[in-house]
């Protein structure tokens, strides 16, 4: 009921048919999602706050106000980080609202740039490996190209930035990895599970990959790398591209059906998982979906279900852990990655305050808000400077490639590497040139056993 | 809208001193200002505006004043009583961005902070000092120290440590005409200070506060107490009080609101069990033990059911988020609550939970009790789940009721939640025409204009001309 003195809060724009879930007003409006908020610490307007944020949704989805490019703006200004719902005491399932009104405006208007690039990108995601393997070749050429061209001339500090950045990848280097590949454990498997390589690891991140499946393995799983997978649809997802993000989806949980029985279905990149579990809302209705969606687990999750060996080697470093987005606030995984990490000799883990806010990659929004990711970023780095660590670990592929990108920037010697890497350095069996286990010394009955 | 349209010059005045970013005036955006923490009110803004510094505000309100445009402050619309809406078609100076902590001095024990400066985030400043700011309303998290001061705002620990106004120092404050006094620091004559803590934003804008910061206590124990009715709960704080112990806090769960802490955070409550009691004492370590086990034994001898003590940090931190975020987690078992904020006697507790239990009962509605017990601060929590405005009206009168009663055991309409829009036409049940009357002239006199958070604390059946008549011949 609105005071005498409000205007008529009748509905003057076109309603849109939305699921109950984008209506159901179960937000309170108290507040505590506010400080949590990434984009409100740096945009300060309740527009850019989850709840001001569910207010323009509940004001579309009525019909009370247009979506006019303002408005939509603030949509889009989301990270979709969902730090909003480990504040909220309500319950608000606020990441799903988002993409279902993200899906439901996605004709509004919006400028032009973004539709651009948020529309070759999401191709780019769904093409098959080998057309993104000849992308990447392509870019990472015109880029080296662009390098040694511009090398004279004074450059933007992002440019260069993403030149240097360039020069990490070898985009013709063989994959370890390859679709239908099976590894097998020592001794009967005690699950069998499917591995995901993700659309942006299996190019950029394939060692992580690699490092993924041999860990598996010593927890005495088979692993089989699951023919045809594709993408998630995460990144469909969050761009309101539902139609697209539902065709992967489903494309996915097909390949994983024709893979034979998997127990789990492993991902090891933040952003996947959280989609992946995800999918019961993506595909209502769909049991296999559900069944699939049931299966999921983070690789860092099932590494310390199952359990590993004790470690190989150490590996001496002073590390800080970020908790990705969509570890934390998604799949509520915190304690997991840690217990993991603080099992290798060698590493001294150290606590980084505010672990649990966004680095401002966000899937492609450094790209589309780069202000915004920017500023996130800076209070990032500096949280992490402040730490002396030489290594930061996340275990998503795009916070590693927005703090390479921050960190080579900003000239700070501190390197970005995911978990697993890590945790396989300490476990790994390393080769000599006639093929011979290498063993470390103190550990080395375990390997030959 | 016409470009010649003289709120639209404002508008771009104020868009050429701060940004055009600075500046919200679109009707899609604006629908975020509409409201704050209550369900109840809300009143499309004209416009928003993000002043940064005391400068800025002076501007503002100077600008307005002279086109005769209404404004009001907002900090972080946490307010329950829709104080922060914009009447009268008013713009809103958002306050957020005045966020700096200016000055923590831990000699003197004070912090100076912009009025945008969370509440938690001055404890946050002054912990390196061993020092805390006590007023610690539950919203803390969340709301600021300027919606602190309008609210005169308090938290569980008010019961030993007082409200709002016992902990301001000094304030600067924009008057509604634009002038920029300070107020305060020890001065003698009138206490502004005491007349500005808690007049709901509508004398002024407060662009500074300085307060007063205290030693963090040497032990803190918590306890929890199960009690197998509320009735019971409220005889055994009664109790504590009574034997004149003062506990840092001491508040009051009930079945609904655990089960809502259930789902939110997986708080346990002990088999059987109706209520909750939340005891903290604090203090220095001789004499701790004993006063623990006074309490102790008072809530035994008056029915508690099971009792337990978190003794180190991380579970007294679990009970207390529990606590602080209970009115949030009501969405857990509702869609809208509608808090009520009485204030009764504490000897009359059992009584008045009694009557509130019968108003929801004979109306069909259900209730939520969490509240201070130790100030018998009540905030029966009215619980909904539709949107028509039969069910709002329906929650409105049990709510209004809900307050006669209180008022009706020589209780108040308010402890902390303000009277806002909510409630100035119930100024009438407490205050005589006199009373009133007064209360008019004063705003009359600081805010003659009637621009500054218009429609507020005093009812509008008597305007405030009529008031300030009435108020005259009274004095004559
Ligand atoms: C979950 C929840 C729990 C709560 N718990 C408590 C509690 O335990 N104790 C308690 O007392 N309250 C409580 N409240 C109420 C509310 O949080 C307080 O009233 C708080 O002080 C409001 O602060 P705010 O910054 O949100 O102010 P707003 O809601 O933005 O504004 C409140 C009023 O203050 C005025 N105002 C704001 N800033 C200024 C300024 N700088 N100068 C002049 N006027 C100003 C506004 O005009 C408005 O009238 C709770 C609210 C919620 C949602
Ligand atoms: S914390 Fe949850 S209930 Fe509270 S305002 Fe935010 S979304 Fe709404
Ligand atoms: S998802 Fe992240 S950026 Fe978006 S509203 Fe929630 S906290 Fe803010």
């Amino acid at each position: 009921m609105s005071a005498p003195d409000a205007p008529p809060a009748h509905a003057t724009h076109a309603a849109r048919p939305l699921s109950d879930a984008l209506l159901d007003p179960s937000c309170v409006h108290c507040g505590f999602c506010l400080p949590a908020c990434p984009t409100y610490s740096v945009l300060q307007t309740e527009m850019d706050s989850p709840r001001g944020r569910l207010q323009l949704i509940e004001g579309l989805g009525t019909g009370r106000i247009e979506p006019t490019p303002q408005v939509v703006a603030h949509l889009d200004a989301c990270l979709l980080c969902r730090a909003c719902e480990t504040a909220c005491p309500s319950g608000v399932a606020f990441g799903e609202r988002m993409e279902d009104a993200r899906a439901a405006w996605h004709d509004a208007p919006r400028p032009l740039g973004r539709r651009l690039v948020e529309r070759m990108l999401t191709r780019v995601v769904a093409a098959p490996p080998f057309v993104q393997r000849m992308l990447l070749g392509v870019g990472a050429r015109l880029l080296a190209l662009g390098d040694g061209l511009a090398a004279p001339f004074p450059l933007p500090a992002r440019v260069r930035t993403a030149f240097a950045l360039a020069r990490q990848f070898d985009p013709r280097r063989e994959p370890e990895l390859v679709e239908g590949f099976v590894a097998m454990p020592r001794g009967r498997a005690r699950l069998r599970v499917g591995l995901l390589l993700g659309c942006v690891q299996r190019h950029l991140f394939d060692d992580v990959n690699a490092a993924t499946a041999r860990l598996l393995v010593r927890a005495g799983c088979e692993v089989v790398i699951v023919r045809g997978q594709g993408c998630c649809g995460a990144l469909a997802s969050h761009a309101g591209q539902r139609e697209s993000a539902r065709s992967l989806a489903r494309k996915l949980v097909a390949a994983c059906d024709a893979a034979g029985p998997l127990d789990r279905i492993v991902s090891n990149a933040a952003g996947c998982g959280a989609a992946l579990h995800g999918y019961p809302h993506l595909l209502p209705d769909d049991a296999e979906a559900a069944d699939f969606a049931a299966r999921t687990v983070d690789a860092l999750e099932l590494l310390d279900e199952l359990g590993l060996p004790p470690a190989r080697r150490a590996v001496p470093r002073r590390a800080v852990y970020h908790d990705a987005c969509h570890h934390a606030h998604a799949q509520g995984l915190r304690a997991a990655p840690r217990r993991l990490l603080e099992a290798i000799p060698g590493l001294e883990l150290l606590p980084l305050p505010d672990s649990e806010r966004c680095c401002g990659s966000a899937g492609i929004y450094n790209l589309l808000e780069p202000r915004t990711a920017d500023a996130l970023l800076d209070d990032k780095l500096s949280r992490l400077h402040a730490t002396g660590a030489d290594t930061v670990l996340a275990a998503n592929p795009g916070c590693l490639l927005h703090l390479r990108a921050g960190l080579l920037r900003a000239r700070l010697p501190i390197e970005a590497l995911h978990p697993l890497l890590l945790l396989d350095a300490a476990h790994r069996v390393l080769l000599d040139d006639e093929g011979e286990a290498l063993l470390d010394a103190d550990h080395a009955e375990d390997a030959s056993a | 809208m016409t470009p010649r349209d003289p709120l639209d010059r404002l508008l771009d005045s104020f868009a050429a001193r701060l940004g055009a970013e600075a500046v919200v005036r679109d009707a899609g955006r604006l629908h975020v200002y509409a409201g704050d923490g209550s369900p109840m009110h809300d009143a499309l803004p004209r416009a928003v505006v993000f002043p940064r510094d005391t400068a800025d505000v002076a501007a503002i309100v100077r600008a307005c004043a002279d086109a005769r445009v209404p404004f009001v402050a907002r900090g972080a619309g946490t307010g329950l009583s829709g104080g922060a809406t914009a009447l009268d078609g008013g713009i809103v100076l958002a306050l957020n961005r005045m966020d700096r902590v200016l000055a923590v001095d831990p000699v003197d024990r004070t912090a100076t902070l912009e009025p945008g400066v969370r509440n938690l985030a001055v404890s946050e400043a002054a912990a390196e000092h061993g020092l805390f700011y006590a007023p610690d309303p539950s919203s803390q998290a969340v709301c600021t120290v300027g919606g602190n001061v309008a609210h005169n705002s308090g938290g569980p620990h008010t019961l030993k440590h007082g409200v709002t106004v016992n902990h301001v120092l000094g304030l600067t404050l924009v008057q509604p005409d634009g002038h920029v006094v300070r107020v305060g620091d020890g001065a003698c004559g009138y206490d502004l200070l005491a007349l500005l803590t808690g007049s709901e934003g509508t004398l002024g804008i407060v662009t500074e506060v300085t307060v007063r910061l205290l030693r963090r206590p040497e032990t803190v124990v918590t306890l929890l107490a199960a009690f197998d009715s509320i009735e019971a709960a409220s005889e055994a704080t009664s109790a504590v009080i009574a034997a004149g112990i003062v506990p840092a806090a001491l508040e009051m769960l009930d079945a609904e609101v655990v089960t809502a802490l259930r789902a939110a955070f997986g708080f346990e409550f002990p088999g059987g069990a109706q209520a909750l009691l939340l005891v903290e004492c604090d203090g220095v370590l001789p004499g701790m033990d004993e006063e623990l086990a006074d309490v102790s034994t008072l809530l035994r001898e008056h029915g508690a059911l099971s009792l337990r003590a978190a003794h180190d940090d991380a579970e007294r931190a679990e009970i207390w988020t529990a606590r602080k975020k209970a009115f949030g987690a009501l969405g857990r078992i509702a869609r809208h609550y509608y808090t009520q904020d009485g204030v009764i006697p504490r000897t009359r507790l059992p009584e008045m939970l009694r009557r509130v239990r019968e108003v929801a009962a004979r109306r069909g509605l259900r209730v939520a009790n969490v509240f201070h017990a130790g100030d018998g601060n009540l905030h029966p929590c009215i619980l909904f789940d539709s949107d028509d405005d039969k069910t709002k009206r329906n929650v409105l009168e049990a709510g209004a009721e809900i307050l006669r009663h209180c008022v009706e055991l020589g209780g108040s309409l308010t402890g902390e939640h303000g009277v806002g829009v909510e409630k100035r036409e119930w100024m009438s049940t407490l205050y005589a025409p006199d009373d009133l009357a007064v209360m008019a002239r004063l705003r009359d006199a600081l805010d003659p204009s009637g621009l500054c958070n218009p429609k507020k604390v005093l009812p509008l059946g008597a305007g405030c001309g009529e008031l300030s008549a009435l108020g005259r011949r009274a004095a004559l």
